[in-house]
């Protein structure tokens, strides 16, 4: 008798019908406004062995509804309805009769595997805790122990034996994911909620996950429940998708039915708002207006009419239900035959305009002016060792002789994975400092021979906006403050700034009369616009974007995305946009530098980088990112990368990338000493450069 | 728990070298702060003032031998090294009246540990507990009494505590109709018993004086074992506990307390100070003669030697809190185990 099977109580009863059957479950918290309706009548149900995509964003329910399912809302949550699972109500169960289903019959993993893990802990007790827990008498400590080795392994960790017996700050955040998946399955299962799984993991990290959770399933023959605000994820894992707003379902159906025939104008548009990486021409981004109703006192009607572009009269009135559109699809719009019969197109029903391309773009980049020039920049940190007497032992070259340039009107994509060096270079860029190597020229200045007058000029051609936009404003000074901040500190007349602050808020979108309201009246969208006429406000020629959009939902970062296209085709401005985001950046930028361990490895323009890319690395990186469309997701093929990022303090002899590299793994013996010995240039023909030895462009996207 | 082997074993002598290292820094600290105390009690107090105040004044010759013999001819430094000369060989030096001061040490520590060593153990214990309590229960009537005990004590100076607390004890001691909880010395005066009576008689007088000093500590350490609790209801890992089968109390208990308990090593060797103040008055109030007592009587008599002698003891029992936090710290906290 092996552990595994010391896992079951007897054979699982067959039951037909759903694993997870919810009615009309509601969930309110008090709060000092009054009750937060955070689920308003849901319902829903997973079939044995079927995945169900939630989607929706921030404080549409979703999280809040599957904590519902596990018993695990804080005490002052009121529920009501019905939970099934199994046919057995979940809803009124004490702590003791839920803890006994939770973990072994239900698991959950939870978004953030950082905090998921007890820091005391050893990962391998932890795992072998939730057999312990659930197979009291039964598993002995020495079983279950073996059992979580087991686990491991079957999560993909290496060196399994070993690694259990590590402490969870040991493990890097993608490990810690697996290790909370072996968690999630080590009791065989019949239902797994996973709650934004990968969203604070990096792309290929991400893939590497969700081929664990397949791979899970798979074990299992669990049901799952991915909840996600990313469309691109649910196509490639889900069978059926449920689109959430304002703590109600609005639309519901399986993924190969929803994607191209959503019924409900808010599926429609949150499809139309993302980037896509497969885009072949430069489509607008369609963003939705406005901003998610508050679920204190909800307006009689649809709770999407004020966002709606088709809403009318009468979804004012009451509430649709949702209704069966066709076979196993629902939406809740009344107006959703007419969605069906036009068949219409997100940017057409949203009429969203298409932004003009500027004149300078006409005009080759090398006979437009060089706004910033980056060459060999190098920036190392020491490592030291001891307190009083400090001896340097090392140095993280966390930048390693990058060289790039921004002519005018364009944008270059910064992107990489996170430690990968961006951040560095950025701030070493807006420093304006004394250099440890290499060269900086904003708009053919050196800046390392700058004196104080002549910085502070060139920080006039050079304004910064920042990822996070409720810390990048002081929540003391009213916007208009905010906004005449960088105009007073260069010395303009009052007059100027009264006039230019009305038209800064033109500019990007935002009322006039607002500006004397203070950022915490802004939603977050709102105050990214805010930190976007902050920079125009000296008339920059090159705005330094850092993950502008990173921290926003799909539907508000459209709007942004949109606004920072149409103010760069009229004034004229180069971006320097750094982000993790391959999709944003494909959608904004004119060329795009990929870097990994403090190199660029492969730069060039957006086209031949998404379209044709050569290095092994950026064809990992494309192939990881999710595309929303199930027929494309589904048949494409996907570079998995092995292992994580090495350290930055101790880099990989020869190629930085051969320990994860694919072709390096297939290469014949004779040919990998390249790879180890001799570090690649980044060369190739004309613009497009990759700095791989076997350098050959394949289509990943 | 298996023997510790291969990189751990490595691990666990990283650890020891840490520990002897620290040690050895805490040897030169306590002579830094004992040759302070000894510099700054050598400038100001005047032994021999207190001498010629006499009357009848002492003859000349008596006063020039008292100088000689506390060697007030000799510049600090001097006396310093000469007073821990004698300190390295057992020697702590002689009071002013001129009796041997290693005579009375010994005792003196030994009625002061009783009184700290109890108040700590209490006060850490019954504090984490009421800490803990305090937060699961947050905002309901147990946190909100918890709360108002914690500020009121820690907003009594120890000495007003002291000589109120005096107040219930007589209440108590009418109430059943003897003297048994007493509030003046350590032990009755001449006590004649078996073991086991003698610790019983002691008993009755540790109660009040140890109260004194515990309640103090209990307020310090369940404020912050409240909100070190909090930071952990709230937590990520405690919900995956509870997600793993693990009953809500389970999960609190076996990861909840146990990372809460982290922050605590730290403060231990903050509220060891808190605690050395509070027994020097508490010692005073109910006329225990332990180092406290020794420290405000040295003072007075212009002492020197009896006052760097309890600044060393005063910092060696500092340093060892602060060793015992750093030891805790590495024994609950896997992370900072490097």
């Amino acid at each position: 008798m092996t552990a595994a099977d010391l896992m079951f109580d007897g054979p699982t009863p067959e039951v037909d019908g759903p694993v997870l059957k919810v009615d009309d479950l509601r969930v309110s918290f008090p709060s000092e406004s009054g009750r937060v309706r955070a689920v308003r009548g849901l319902s829903y149900e997973v079939a044995p062995g079927e995945v169900l995509g939630i989607v929706g964003e921030s404080g549409s329910g979703k999280s809040v509804s599957s904590l519902a399912v596990m018993g695990l809302l804080p005490a002052q949550a009121r529920v009501s309805g019905s939970i099934r699972f199994r046919g057995k109500e979940l809803l009124g169960l004490g702590d003791t009769e839920l803890s006994r289903i939770r973990g072994r019959r239900i698991s959950m993993v939870f978004q953030d595997p950082l905090s998921a893990l007890t820091p005391v802990y050893t990962v391998g007790d932890q795992i072998a805790e939730a057999l312990l827990t659930h197979g009291k008498g039964r598993v002995s400590k020495q079983q279950a122990n073996n059992r979580a080795v087991e686990l491991l392994d079957l999560v993909g960790i290496p060196n399994a034996a070993q690694r259990a017996k590590a402490f969870p700050h040991e493990f890097s955040g993608g490990m810690r994911q697996r290790a909370v998946i072996a968690i999630a399955i080590a009791n065989d299962p019949d239902l797994i909620i996973a709650d934004e799984p990968t969203t604070a993991l990096d792309v290929t990290v991400q893939a590497q996950v969700l081929e664990v959770l397949k791979t899970a399933q798979e074990v299992t023959g669990a049901g799952i429940v991915i909840i996600t605000h990313d469309l691109g994820v649910v196509a490639g894992f889900a069978d059926r998708l449920m689109v959430m707003y304002a703590g109600r379902a609005v639309e519901t159906g399986p993924v190969d039915e929803v994607y191209p025939h959503p019924r409900m104008p808010y599926t429609l548009g949150l499809l139309g708002s993302i980037p896509r990486l497969d885009a072949d021409e430069k489509q607008p981004l369609v963003p939705i207006e406005g901003q998610p109703p508050s679920l204190v006192e909800l307006p009689p009607g649809c709770p999407f009419a004020p966002r709606c572009p088709m809403a009318v009269e009468a979804c004012t009135t009451a509430e649709p239900p949702l209704a069966e559109v066709a076979p196993g699809h629902h939406a809740a719009c009344i107006r959703s035959d007419e969605i069906a019969g036009t068949d219409a197109d997100a940017a057409e029903v949203y009429g969203v305009d298409v932004v003009e391309e500027p004149p300078i773009a006409a005009v080759p980049r090398e006979q437009r002016e060089t706004v910033l020039e980056v060459q060999d920049l190098v920036k190392a940190y020491p490592l030291t060792k001891g307190s009083v007497f400090k001896r340097t032992i090392g140095s993280v070259r966390a930048v390693d002789g990058i060289s790039f340039d921004i002519r005018t009107g364009e944008t270059l994509g910064l992107v990489g994975e996170s430690g990968c060096g961006k951040t560095t270079t950025l701030m070493e860029i807006l420093g304006l400092e004394k250099l440890q190597s290499g060269r900086i020229a904003v708009l053919g200045k050196e800046t390392t021979a700058l004196d104080r007058t002549a910085r502070k000029a060139i920080r006039r051609d050079m304004q910064v906006v920042f990822q996070d936009p409720m810390a990048a404003l002081d929540p003391r000074m009213p916007i208009s403050d905010i906004l005449a901040e960088p105009m007073q500190v260069h010395g303009y007349s009052q007059a100027q700034i009264d006039a230019r602050v009305p038209e800064l808020l033109d500019l990007v979108g935002l009322r006039r009369e607002h500006a004397d309201r203070y950022p915490a009246e802004f939603s977050g969208g709102q105050r990214q616009r805010i930190g976007i006429a902050r920079a125009l406000a000296l008339e920059p020629r090159l705005i330094v974007l850092d993950e502008p959009v990173s921290a926003l939902d799909v539907s508000i970062q459209a709007g942004v995305i949109n606004l920072l296209d149409e103010l760069k085709a009229k004034l004229g401005l180069s971006y320097l946009f750094v982000a993790h985001d391959l999709s944003v950046v494909r959608h904004i930028a004119d060329r795009v530098a990929v870097m990994y361990l403090g190199k660029i490895i492969e730069i060039g323009s957006v086209e031949k980088v998404f379209g044709a890319p050569e290095h092994p690395y950026t064809q990992a990186l494309l192939s990881a990112i999710p595309i929303p469309d199930p027929v494309v997701e589904r048949r494409r093929e996907r570079i998995i990368l092995t292992g994580d990022l090495p350290s930055p303090a101790n880099p990989p002899q020869g190629c930085r990338f051969h320990t994860r590299c694919f072709k390096f793994a297939a290469l014949p013996e004779a040919q990998r000493a390249l790879c180890l010995d001799q570090e690649p240039d980044l060369d190739g023909a004309g613009d497009h450069r990759a700095a791989c030895h076997y350098a050959e462009s394949r289509a990943v996207v | 728990m298996q023997a510790p082997t291969g990189p751990y074993r490595k691990a666990l002598s990283d650890v020891i070298g840490f520990l002897v290292r620290r040690l050895a820094n805490y040897i030169v600290l306590c002579l830094v702060a004992t040759f302070l105390a000894f510099a700054l009690a050598s400038l100001t107090f005047d032994p021999i003032g207190i001498l010629m105040q006499r009357n009848p004044p002492p003859p000349d010759a008596v006063i020039q031998a008292k100088r000689v013999d506390l060697m007030l001819d000799q510049p600090i430094p001097q006396r310093f090294l000469s007073w821990l000369g004698g300190v390295v060989q057992g020697d702590f030096g002689q009071t002013v009246a001129g009796h041997p001061i290693t005579d009375e040490l010994g005792r003196r520590i030994g009625v002061s540990l009783r009184l700290f060593l109890l108040g700590v153990t209490i006060g850490v214990i019954c504090g984490v507990v009421l800490g803990v309590v305090s937060a699961i229960r947050q905002y309901k009537l147990t946190d909100h009494v918890a709360t108002l005990f914690s500020f009121v004590i820690l907003s009594i100076p120890v000495f007003v505590l002291g000589t109120l607390l005096k107040q219930p004890a007589q209440a108590f001691n009418d109430l059943i109709g003897s003297n048994y909880l007493q509030t003046l010395g350590e032990a009755t005066p001449g006590f004649q018993g078996t073991w086991f009576e003698s610790l019983g008689d002691r008993l009755r007088y540790l109660i009040v004086p140890t109260l004194t000093i515990a309640l103090g500590q209990i307020a310090f350490y369940s404020r912050y074992q409240r909100s070190a609790m909090l930071d952990v209801l709230g937590s990520d890992f405690l919900r995956t506990a509870q997600a793993k089968g693990l009953t809500r109390r389970r999960a609190l208990f076996k990861h909840g307390l146990r990372t809460a308990l982290i922050p605590m090593a730290t403060l231990f060797a903050f509220g060891f100070g808190l605690l050395i103040t509070g027994g020097t008055f508490t010692e005073r109030i109910f006329g225990w003669y332990g180092m406290g007592d020794w420290l405000i009587s040295g003072v007075t008599a212009q002492d020197t030697n009896v006052v760097a002698t309890v600044t060393l003891f005063i910092a060696v029992l500092v340093l060892i809190s602060g060793w015992l936090s750093d030891v805790l710290y590495a024994a609950l906290d896997p992370r900072v185990r490097v």
